[in-house]
């Protein structure tokens, strides 16, 4: 288990009824780890502002990662954390290593409108 | 109006925030872009007083913050993007909050450097980190380059062949600045190849690294070299941008303190650890500082009363 607010997904099947049954979806894949914490530490800050996107966490060494580790645009990601964007299920961005919460903002502006 | 803004949550910032709370100031730490610092990317620390087994880093900041949080300290996870100066107070923005403090604690340590390569940033998390806690894993049985010649450097190195099959350490000069111990520790490993003194002048590959091109620095000398992956351990940078125009700073961004104090230029704030310390940039030194920006801090506090 992670130690954030974020709320946690645990198997592969969490994963996808997530994805489906919301619009706006962001999953951070990681570890507790200082490339990891500051990106949970984002989405917490960032929750109230894009109430639209449910945002979620998942620890990167359960089986059920493996929805998020097979996804193709996630293939040549060699840092943690893995974070992917999904729109109606469909990945509409995907980053690697540690982000910055203008690179976050930018991409939940960028894909999912309000 | 807040007593004490702590920025930073190293070593030395939870060491001022652990004795300005049992002074009874209240201190409210700012913890910043990555909680505990620098110090949470080191897989063991051998060197700290009081722990005879090395200890993560990670695991050690997790024990000064919960030290600091049975003596009351607040912790906000955001960051100082300025600092202004009023009649009576600081106001210190946050971008999306600011909040008034009679005084401020700068410790917000220093960021990793990077290569400055027009080629890094494309491969960064795809092949080139700077945690080889973090991410040592994602390359078992392949041959991974270390570029640094500090101690963080050896012990990545070191760390790294329990999942890499080779480790190349390559170091721009004919010596190295870590300590005798770890670099007997590098030399004693099989799997660690040593290039000295090289530099990496460009990294190869399509959407992962594949290998890079070299040069000696003394003969200028190029060659190219396999590797999937490269850990970059070149030092660190004082994080200084916010306060540059607050408190007087050395030409390599280093804020300067009253020799023997922790006072900057500026009254009301002082700075401790890595922010300003171009010399020794140990985790025992900066929580010695922190120990000192308390005291002064709260001799500054009952002047102003």
């Amino acid at each position: 288990m992670l130690d954030t607010n974020i709320k946690q997904l645990e198997t592969e099947e969490d994963v996808k009824k997530v994805i489906t049954e919301n619009e706006n979806v962001m999953i951070c894949c990681g570890r507790m780890g200082p490339m990891c914490i500051p990106v949970y530490g984002i989405m917490e800050e960032l929750k109230k502002s894009f109430s639209h996107v449910k945002f979620h966490a998942q620890s990167f060494d359960i089986p059920g990662a493996m929805f998020i580790k097979k996804i193709p645009e996630c293939s040549s990601f060699r840092g943690l954390p893995f974070t992917v964007y999904f729109k109606n299920g469909e990945v509409v961005a995907a980053t690697t290593s540690i982000q910055t919460k203008e690179q976050v903002i930018e991409i939940l502006e960028q894909k999912f409108k309000a | 109006m807040e007593n004490v803004i702590i920025a930073g949550s190293g070593p030395a910032g939870l060491t001022a925030a652990i004795y300005t709370a049992r002074s009874g100031l209240k201190p409210l730490v700012l913890s910043g872009f990555i909680p505990g610092g620098q110090l949470t990317v080191s897989e063991a620390v051998a060197n700290y007083p009081g722990f005879f087994e090395p200890i993560s880093g990670q695991e050690l900041m997790t024990r000064f913050r919960k030290q600091a949080e049975r003596f009351g300290v607040r912790f906000k996870a955001k960051a100082i993007k300025n600092v202004t100066k009023t009649e009576n107070a600081l106001e210190v923005d946050m971008g999306s909050e600011k909040i008034e403090t009679k005084a401020l604690i700068i410790a917000t340590g220093a960021q990793a450097r990077r290569l400055q390569i027009p080629s890094e940033p494309k491969f960064y998390g795809r092949g080139i980190s700077g945690c080889a806690v973090c991410d040592g894993s994602f390359f078992c049985d392949k041959h991974v380059l270390v570029i640094g010649g500090g101690d963080k450097a050896m012990q990545d190195a070191v760390l790294l062949t329990k999942f890499a099959n080779k480790v190349t350490i390559v170091h721009r000069r004919d010596y190295l600045r870590a300590s005798a111990i770890e670099i007997e520790k590098a030399k004693n490993n099989s799997k660690i190849e040593w290039l000295i003194p090289w530099i990496v002048q460009k990294i190869l590959g399509k959407d992962t690294v594949a290998g890079v091109i070299l040069k000696n620095t003394e003969t200028e000398d190029v060659r190219e070299l396999n590797c999937e992956g490269i850990f970059v351990a070149i030092g660190h940078d004082p994080k200084t941008e916010a306060f540059k125009d607050l408190v007087k700073i050395d030409e390599n961004g280093f804020i300067l303190v009253e020799p023997g104090s922790t006072r900057t230029s500026m009254s009301g704030i002082f700075a401790c650890g890595d922010v300003c310390d171009p010399v020794y940039k140990q985790a025992a030194v900066a929580v010695g500082q922190g120990c000192m920006a308390a005291l002064d801090l709260e001799k500054y506090l009952q002047k102003e009363k």
